[in-house]
Order: C-alpha cells, then sequence, then structure tokens
C-alpha cells in the first residue's frame, strides 16, 4: 500500500468529465441516505468535496480536496436525490448539503437546494459557517435548518482546532439569527482540546444569544457530539499523519457535564 | 373455581351471543364473521398487563429446562409410537395451572416421530441424538407402508438426482414434511367439528353422482379423510376433557378450541414451516365479548394469550443434523400475521394484536411464534409506535407489505413460514425451496460442469475462449442453463407434491380449507446478489478466467470497478430484477402438479451460508465457500450508502414475478435510528412507511449492537433469549452454529458510525 491511490466512492451517477456549456456541476465526493444524523427522519445527504478548514478530529479527511471529488451535473444529483423521495417523505425526512464544506460550491448549492424546494423536500444545510458570506439570502430562503457547527467559542481555540478564524462564523450566525433561520447547533467534545468549560460555556453563550425556538430564537437543538476516532483508518488510507492519535473519546460523564452548559440556559440537547 | 372466573365451559351461554351478521352462519365463511363483529382499536399500548405470577411460573419451569435442550440438540423424544392426532396420551406442564392445554406427546419438549414423510428423517434424527430406532416401527415404514420420502426416490430422473447431489437445487421437501399449509383453524372456535364434518360430508355427497376420474376418485378420498382426521380432532380434545363439538363459548375456548386443531396438525405432520394464520384479531372478538360481560379482566385476557403463546413457542420436531444446518435454530415457522387494513380500509388492528405482541415482554423475546405484521402506511399511530418499539427491544418482528398483499390475496391473507402469503382457509402451496443461481451462472461458465467436482451436471456447452470473459456470451448461456434448470425443478417438484399428496396427506389442515382451493407452486431461488454482482463484474470491469489443469473455470481475476446490487444503481438493481423476471418466465413454461399456480420466492432463510459453502469462486470477487447475502440481501458490505439506498434495490424486485415474497434483512444499531428513544421508534415507523411506499415487500429488522452479537458469541449461558432475524424467521442467537453466528456478525450493521 503505497497510499497514493484514492479508491473514489461509487456514486451510481456518471461523472462528466468536461463542464458541459451552460449546465451547473458540482464536485461532490459521495451520497448517503440516512436516518437520525444531519437532520431530522430519513435524509438525502451529499457530500460536497473540498473545505478550507482541517479540523483536527476531521473524519471525513477525503472530502478535503475538492479536487478529488467527482464532477456531478445539478439534473443527475437531483435526479438521483428523487429516486428516493418516496422513502425520504413517509420518514418526514429530506435533503441535507454536507461535506467538505457546501457553501465552498455555493452557486451549485443554491441552485440545488432550489430544485428540492420545488419537488417539497425539507432542506438542510451542514456547515462550518466559516463561509457563511457565500450563502445568499436566496440561498437561505430554501433552507429548512441549519446545522451550524461551532467548533470553539474561543478564537485561539478555534484556530487551532480549526486553522481558520472563528469570526465569520458567528457574524453567520447573527445573520441566521436576524434572518429567522431556524439551525441546530453542533458541537464536538474533544478531550483535551475542546472540553475546556469556559470554552462550553462560550458556545452555549451563542446559542443562547441566538435563542430557543421555543422562546422565540431559531435555535431547535444542540448536539453535543463525542469525538471519536472512527477516521483513523482514513488517514492511513490517504497517507496523513492523524492530529489526534492520543486523544481518548470522551466519557459519558464528560458529555453530560457538557451539555448541562446548555440545558442550563434553556436549551434544548442531545448527545450522541 | 378459576374456571368460571376465566369462563371455560359456561353452561347455557350461547356461543354466539351478541354476534351479528348473517353470511357466516350460512357457511363457512370465517372472515365475514371477523368483518362483521371486530372492533378496530386505534389506541396505544397503555392499556397492556405484564405477567402473571402463574404466566412466569410456567415458563420459568420450560426455561429451565432448554439449556439441557441445546446442548443435548433435543430435550427428549418418543421414539416408538408414531404420532397421530391420537397417539399420544395428554401431555402437561403443569396441569394445575395451565389454562390453556395440550402438547404433541404426553410431556413437554419430548419430540414425537412422525414417518409418513420419510423414515429417513426418523432413522437419522433419533441416532444422531442417540435413541435406536425401534426395529418393529422400522419395519413397519420400510416394509409395510410406504413413505412420502420413498415414493420419491422411486420417480426422481438422473438430472433431477445430479442437480440435488451438487447443491444446484436443495432443501427439497423429499424427506420430511413440506409444511406452508395453513389450516384455518379459527373455523373449528367459531363453528365446532361436527358442523365442519357435517360441510365436508356435504361436499363427499355432492361427487356421488360424478363420473369416476381420477380427480373424483381422489376428491371422495381425501375427503373421507379429512372427515376421519376432524374425527380425531374430537376425541384428541376429549382426551384433555373437552367436547369441541360445538363451538367456543367463550375466549378461552375460542383460545383453547383453535390451538386443539392446530396442535392436532403438528403431531401429524413434521411440515417445514407450521404456520398458524391469522388469529388474533378473531380471538379478539371473543376475548371482547368476555370483557364487556364482566367475565374478564385485562390481566386474565392477558394470560390467556400468554399461555397460548407458550404452547406455540414449544412446538418442536425431531430433525437431522443436516436439516439443522439448512435451517439452523431449530425453527418451526409458527408464524401468525397482525395487523393490516380491511378491504372497507378499517385497519384489522385489535387489543389482542397488541396482546399478542406484548408476549415478547411478558415472556422475554423468542423466535417462535414467528411474529409478522402487516404493515401498512394507513395502520393507527398508536399500534405503528408499539411495532416499532418491541422491535427496538426485541428484534423479534418482521414486516410484510399490506399494501401488496391485500389487492392480490384480500384482507383475510396469512403467511406461511417467511413471506409466503395465502388466503386462509382457501389456498395452500407446495413448497419447493429453491435453486442457487450463483452456482448456475458457474454452470453456464463452465458449460453445464461442477466448478467443484468437475461433474457433467447441466446440458453441454462448448468450453468458453478466450482471456476475457463476454458479457453478452455469459448471459446468453446463463439463459439456457437456466432454461434447463427450471425444467428439473419443475420436474422435482411436482414429483414430491405428487408423492406428499399420496403418502403423507395434511389430513387435518385440508380439512380446515375450502374443498376447492387455489394452489401455487412454490419455487424459490438463492445467490441473486452473487449472481447479479457477477454479472454486473462482467459487463462493467474486465474479468478474466483462470483455469485449472482440468480445464475448468475456477477462479476469475478482476480489473476495474462496478456497480453492486444494494445501493440503488439500477446499472446493478436492473441486472437482479432481470433475473428474477426472467426465471419465473422459465418457470412458467412447465406444467404443474393439480394445476398450481407459478410463483417464486427470493428467500434463503439461514441456508444462504450452506449455499455459498458448496458454490466456488464468483466473478463478483466472492472466493469460494463464502456464503451468500441471505434472501434478497446485498452481499455483505457492498451496500455502500446505507438501509436506505439498500432497501430501494430490493424494492424494485417485481413482487408480481416472485409473489411467494422477497426477503429483506435489516440489521440497525440503536443509535442508527435516533438519539431518543422516541426519535428511534418515530424513525423506524418512517423506515417502514417508506419501504411500503416504494414497493418493498419484506423486511427483518434486527435493532442491535454488534458488540452485543459478540458478546453473545463467546458467553452464550448469558444470552437464552437473545433473539434475531435472518431472511423471514427468527432465531434464538445462541442455537445457531458458529458459522451461521460469525456470518450474521459479518452482515453489514447499518448505522454503525
Amino acid at each position: 500500500m503505497n497510499g497514493t491511490v484514492i479508491q473514489r466512492p461509487d456514486l451510481g451517477i456518471t461523472p462528466v468529465g468536461t463542464h458541459p456549456p451552460g449546465e451547473l456541476v458540482a464536485s461532490v465526493h459521495s451520497w448517503d441516505v440516512v436516518t437520525a444524523a444531519d437532520g431530522p427522519g430519513t435524509r438525502f445527504v451529499t457530500f460536497f468535496a473540498g473545505c478550507h478548514l482541517r479540523c483536527l478530529y476531521c473524519h471525513n479527511p477525503d472530502t478535503w480536496e475538492g479536487r478529488n471529488g467527482q464532477h456531478v451535473t445539478l439534473d443527475d444529483l437531483v435526479a438521483k436525490m428523487l429516486t428516493f423521495k418516496a422513502f425520504i417523505t413517509a420518514s418526514g425526512g429530506g435533503v441535507t448539503v454536507s461535506g467538505g464544506e457546501p457553501l465552498l460550491q455555493n452557486h451549485f448549492v443554491e441552485a440545488y437546494l432550489r430544485r428540492c424546494k420545488q419537488e417539497g423536500m425539507h432542506t438542510a444545510l451542514d456547515t462550518a459557517g466559516f463561509l457563511g458570506v457565500r450563502a445568499s439570502d436566496r440561498l437561505l430562503d430554501d433552507t429548512d435548518l441549519v446545522l451550524l457547527d461551532i467548533k470553539s467559542s474561543n478564537p485561539e481555540t478555534y484556530r487551532k482546532v480549526t486553522g481558520v478564524a472563528l469570526h465569520p462564523t458567528i457574524v453567520f450566525g447573527d445573520r441566521l439569527a436576524e434572518r429567522g433561520n431556524q439551525m441546530r447547533i453542533r458541537f464536538v467534545l474533544v478531550p483535551g482540546l475542546t472540553d475546556d468549560p469556559d470554552n462550553i460555556a462560550g458556545v452555549a453563550d451563542l446559542a443562547a444569544r441566538w435563542g430557543s425556538v421555543e422562546h422565540g430564537g431559531v435555535v431547535e437543538q444542540v448536539d453535543i457530539l463525542g469525538y471519536h476516532r472512527l477516521g483513523v483508518a482514513k488517514y492511513k488510507e490517504l497517507g496523513l499523519r492523524y492530529p489526534l492519535a492520543d486523544t481518548e473519546p470522551p466519557t459519558t460523564e464528560q458529555l453530560t457535564a457538557a451539555a448541562a452548559h446548555f440545558t442550563d440556559r434553556g436549551l434544548r440537547v442531545t448527545i450522541a | 373455581m378459576s374456571a368460571t372466573v376465566l369462563g371455560t365451559t359456561v353452561a347455557g351461554l350461547d356461543p354466539w351471543r351478541g354476534f351479528i351478521g348473517d353470511g357466516w352462519r350460512a357457511g363457512i365463511a370465517v372472515r365475514d364473521f371477523i368483518q362483521a363483529n371486530y372492533e378496530p382499536y386505534t389506541g396505544d399500548a397503555s392499556f397492556l398487563a405484564g405477567p402473571t405470577a402463574r404466566t412466569r411460573g410456567i415458563w420459568d419451569r420450560l426455561s429451565a429446562m432448554f439449556p439441557a435442550e441445546r446442548e443435548r440438540g433435543i430435550y427428549d423424544v418418543d421414539a416408538v409410537t408414531p404420532s397421530t392426532i391420537t397417539s399420544h396420551k395428554p401431555g402437561y406442564i403443569d396441569q394445575d395451572s395451565e389454562l390453556i392445554v395440550g402438547l404433541q406427546t404426553d410431556a413437554p419438549l419430548r419430540r414425537a416421530i412422525i414417518p409418513n414423510g420419510g423414515w429417513r428423517m426418523v432413522e437419522g434424527g433419533l441416532k444422531a441424538y442417540g435413541y435406536a430406532p425401534d426395529p418393529a416401527v422400522a419395519e413397519i415404514f420400510t416394509k409395510y407402508r410406504k413413505t412420502h420420502n420413498a415414493g420419491v426416490f422411486d420417480a426422481y430422473t438422473p438430472d433431477i438426482l445430479a442437480a440435488r447431489k451438487s447443491h444446484l437445487i436443495t432443501g427439497l421437501p423429499d424427506a420430511y414434511g413440506r409444511g406452508r399449509i395453513i389450516g384455518d383453524y379459527r373455523r373449528v372456535a367459531l363453528y365446532g367439528v361436527d358442523a365442519l364434518i357435517a360441510a365436508k360430508q356435504a361436499d363427499k355427497d355432492a361427487c356421488a353422482a360424478q363420473p369416476m376420474t381420477e380427480d373424483t376418485v381422489r376428491r371422495r378420498e381425501e375427503l373421507s379423510e379429512q372427515i376421519r382426521a376432524l374425527a380425531e380432532l374430537k376425541q384428541m380434545a376429549a382426551s384433555y376433557g373437552y367436547d369441541i363439538s360445538g363451538p367456543a363459548t367463550t375466549g378461552r375456548e375460542a383460545i383453547q378450541w383453535l390451538y386443539f386443531a392446530y396442535l392436532a396438525a403438528v403431531k401429524e405432520q413434521n411440515g417445514a414451516a407450521m404456520s398458524l394464520g391469522r388469529t388474533s384479531t378473531f380471538i379478539d372478538i371473543y376475548l371482547q365479548r368476555d370483557i364487556a360481560e364482566g367475565r374478564l379482566t385485562e390481566e386474565q385476557a392477558q394470560e390467556l394469550v400468554d399461555d397460548f403463546v407458550i404452547k406455540l413457542r414449544i412446538v418442536r420436531f425431531l430433525r437431522t443434523p443436516e436439516y439443522d444446518e439448512l435451517f439452523s435454530g431449530d425453527p418451526t415457522w409458527v408464524t401468525e400475521s397482525i395487523g393490516g387494513i380491511g378491504s372497507d380500509s378499517r385497519p384489522l388492528v385489535t387489543r389482542t394484536s397488541f396482546r399478542y405482541l406484548q408476549t415478547l415482554y411478558n415472556l422475554g423475546p423468542a423466535p417462535e411464534p414467528n411474529l409478522t405484521v402487516f404493515w401498512s402506511p394507513q395502520l393507527p399511530q398508536g399500534f405503528k409506535s408499539f411495532c416499532a418499539q418491541v422491535s427496538i427491544d426485541t428484534s423479534a418482528i418482521q414486516y410484510e407489505s399490506d399494501e401488496l398483499m391485500r389487492p392480490r390475496f384480500g384482507d383475510d391473507t396469512a403467511i406461511a413460514c417467511c413471506v409466503s402469503a395465502m388466503a386462509v382457509g382457501k389456498q395452500m402451496q407446495f413448497f419447493g425451496a429453491r435453486v442457487n443461481l450463483a452456482k448456475t451462472l458457474l454452470y453456464a461458465i463452465n458449460g453445464g460442469r461442477d466448478e467443484n467436482s468437475g461433474a457433467q451436471v447441466g446440458p453441454q456447452l462448448p468450453p468458453l475462449e478466450g482471456d476475457v470473459l463476454d458479457y453478452e456470451q455469459v448471459a446468453e448461456r446463463f439463459d439456457t442453463m437456466m432454461e434447463w434448470l427450471a425444467a428439473t425443478y419443475v420436474n422435482a417438484l411436482n414429483i414430491i407434491h405428487y408423492m406428499h399428496d399420496k403418502y403423507a396427506y395434511e389430513r387435518i389442515e385440508m380439512a380446515l380449507h375450502d374443498t376447492d382451493i387455489l394452489r401455487t407452486l412454490a419455487c424459490g431461488i438463492a445467490g441473486l446478489s452473487v449472481a447479479t454482482d457477477s454479472l454486473s463484474a462482467i459487463k462493467h470491469a474486465t474479468v478474466r478466467p483462470v483455469r485449472d489443469e482440468r480445464g475448468l473455470i475456477v477462479d476469475y481475476t478482476v480489473d476495474g470497478e462496478f456497480p453492486t446490487y444494494g445501493n440503488n444503481d439500477d446499472r446493478a438493481d436492473t441486472i437482479a430484477a432481470g433475473l428474477v423476471e426472467s426465471f419465473m418466465a422459465k418457470i412458467r413454461q412447465y406444467p404443474t402438479y393439480r394445476g398450481a399456480v407459478h410463483t417464486q420466492s427470493v428467500l434463503t432463510i439461514t441456508s444462504n451460508v450452506v449455499y455459498g459453502k458448496h458454490t466456488g469462486n464468483t466473478p463478483d470477487g466472492r472466493r469460494a465457500g463464502e456464503p451468500f447475502a441471505p434472501g434478497a440481501n446485498p452481499m455483505n458490505g457492498r451496500d455502500k450508502h446505507g438501509m436506505v439506498a439498500a432497501a430501494l434495490s430490493v424494492a424494485k424486485l417485481p413482487y408480481e414475478h416472485a409473489q411467494d415474497g422477497i426477503s429483506l434483512t435489516t440489521t440497525v444499531t440503536p443509535n442508527g435510528l435516533g438519539n431518543s428513544r422516541h426519535e428511534q421508534i418515530r424513525n423506524l415507523v418512517g423506515v417502514l412507511d417508506g419501504y411500503t411506499a416504494v414497493d418493498g415487500f419484506h423486511m427483518n429488522v434486527n435493532v442491535l449492537n454488534r458488540a452485543t452479537l459478540e458478546d453473545a458469541m463467546a458467553h452464550p449461558e448469558n444470552y437464552p433469549q437473545l433473539t434475531i432475524r435472518v431472511s423471514g424467521y427468527a432465531v434464538n442467537f445462541v442455537r445457531l452454529t458458529k458459522e451461521q453466528q460469525a456470518d450474521v456478525i459479518s452482515r453489514t450493521f447499518h448505522g454503525a458510525l
């Protein structure tokens, strides 16, 4: 194994070689149909290729490089999504755009979400918010739920975890709150990295600032995600060093303690 | 004393008091009775009662016997008394506290011998467990009384014998009872035995003036046997102190009468699957009447259902280790069909539908009875949620699409075995096990020679030339080979069922059918996903054959990628759907015994392991001996896009061409369904609604962690009741062979991430 060959997931969609003129094309890593993750019900989740962030605990490093994706036309992606429509509708689910960072390909995503809304689907955008400025109002009008990852509330920790600045994410959150876009906050608890109580409290403060849905705000739920090591194999496959080699997943007690910061502020929390 | 409370024979009561409707009074018409008298229940599960101390006592007493049975293979056997309806004295678990009585022999878990199907099965079964066959019985069934098994082998052709020996056609019911016949056991409760005898006598009289053609002679003989069996049923009940010549008067009697009828069937037939039918809503009419009359409390109603289910859980047959290897875990397929929607749109869900499911809590999870929910998005929410909850807690339920069955078979349909739908009392099937489609593909490549033995089994085709397999060429040869296989297969089944009718006729089960019924010839295929992926590899990648010194192609190298079945990818899925349709078309060309209608299933039960064991390397990269995927499942680990995409691929298989059922087994971790229990229940309901909406037929739902199964494999003593669903039925995990346990664990766990 020399680790240089990247096995591309089979999309079941014929990739296009070059951009046919006038057609919207995206670089897509893969898709999945999942239940109980990335939004309510059963969902068609598209993982777009490419991300600016290099989160230390990222479990999908194979989605970092846009050039590793496969080119897919808008029509083909919508057609694939529609083959699941009956299933998705029956389960009260929808579609989710994820990545990578879907807002890197904001024009495509905007058009895709529009088509999904025309088909009557519930839509969710899974983003770190760093590129929130790229999300047009039209794109956000067609987004029923934003899954906003807050990696940290401390600018230094945020940069350490992701390699980029925190501020754009906060601006984006404020904008969503102002627009009334419902969101689900996601926070990954990584022992020794994001588990400082002040850091957690800061994330909870941000969520509280945008307000729980029950109290007229936009935050319907906060998901605390325990760091896990399932990405290790992918790093090996890609020939990358795994940055958190010595980090263990959090204990149930640590997760519960983190959740308390949010429940104390009247927010609904799940632990996964 | 307790008899009065629970309403055993209450003198002077009109058994039909309070019942309405006329159609069912004029003739035998149980469905009409149900439709006229049942009360749909649309609420939730909060009314249910837990187990009583009495129920727990009986179950504990039995549970204490299970470890010894598991260890020895059987608990005990009566090796000298060929079983008939009346062969054994009454048997009890605990006579003073049983509410519903009756055992197959004179003691619980004591198995009987049923030699009419075949002496070899009896002899092999006895010897395997250290018992000596009785010489007098052996002499009777080898010298004076021919068996079904002996008859079949008198007529088998060389082609059939070769295909059977090479494991191309396997699991044929040629050595034991064919099963998959559901007597309408409810008839005994509603009408009493005397009325049923009178109706059969009238049918017999009606054909007395006809010319005595072969059909009419057979009809008269069969009706005579049915009438005789009904009389024996009365006699057997009388030995337990019950007179069942008239209709049941109370709920307890209705269950007892119904159970006696079922018991008569399992005393006389060791059918592969001895299914119960669709009884819960029928029984509900009686239980609710008792409750309304103040004769019964909810706790007592549940107790009756619990006691009935205890009896169903200990139905046993003596089988050989070879049989157990094929169908592991000592299954009996006491399948009970629950729920569904009536043709007038009212749900057929009643409180007793809930009570049957509640037994999985009151007695703990168990594979039998094989509880089968007829799912429809139109089912009441409370029932849907309860089903999902029970699945999450016990993994013991299977689901089948009421939306696909109701228009074809009506709303009084039940499942025999795993996925075979039939109108109760109006339809039966000639069970035909299955052929190995993956191996057939290898025969096509090797010109009819077996890839393991080298023997010429199928028709001889010229050897394949060239270094790369050509899709068109392979597909054409595969078609030729399937043509031969279909002809051989239908011939085998015609012989088997001719002989079964002749030497091991199901007297009591057929007595509880209409005299004129629809028969189906239930063919089946195994290895669908292996054959599909192999063809996809040949079509989309470059497959080079590897030949051995005999010139046989025994392996393949594959260059390039190819789409696989199980990812909602039409490139692969249409191959699978095409195979189902084309094999069905070939089957339909051949005439059937007694004019049966051809059907087929895509179902393996646990035999996928044995099929794989006898099949060489396949062009999809599967190694020789590796298990197939069960039923219509995608191959292990090749469904890359999760459970829903896999389910969608399976849903594309045309039910029209597989009306004996298409089986999908899914395993999901609890987290894969959601974080909270509420969310898990809601999402499982959504998955089932979605699967039904896309015309999916059957889904086994296991909600389990991989770690649980691994621990159970290491410490079976800690998991006596761990139940998992495998391709159409449920088993105690700890009763599977190590090989099958490993197969189950290696299967895709959806939502493990």
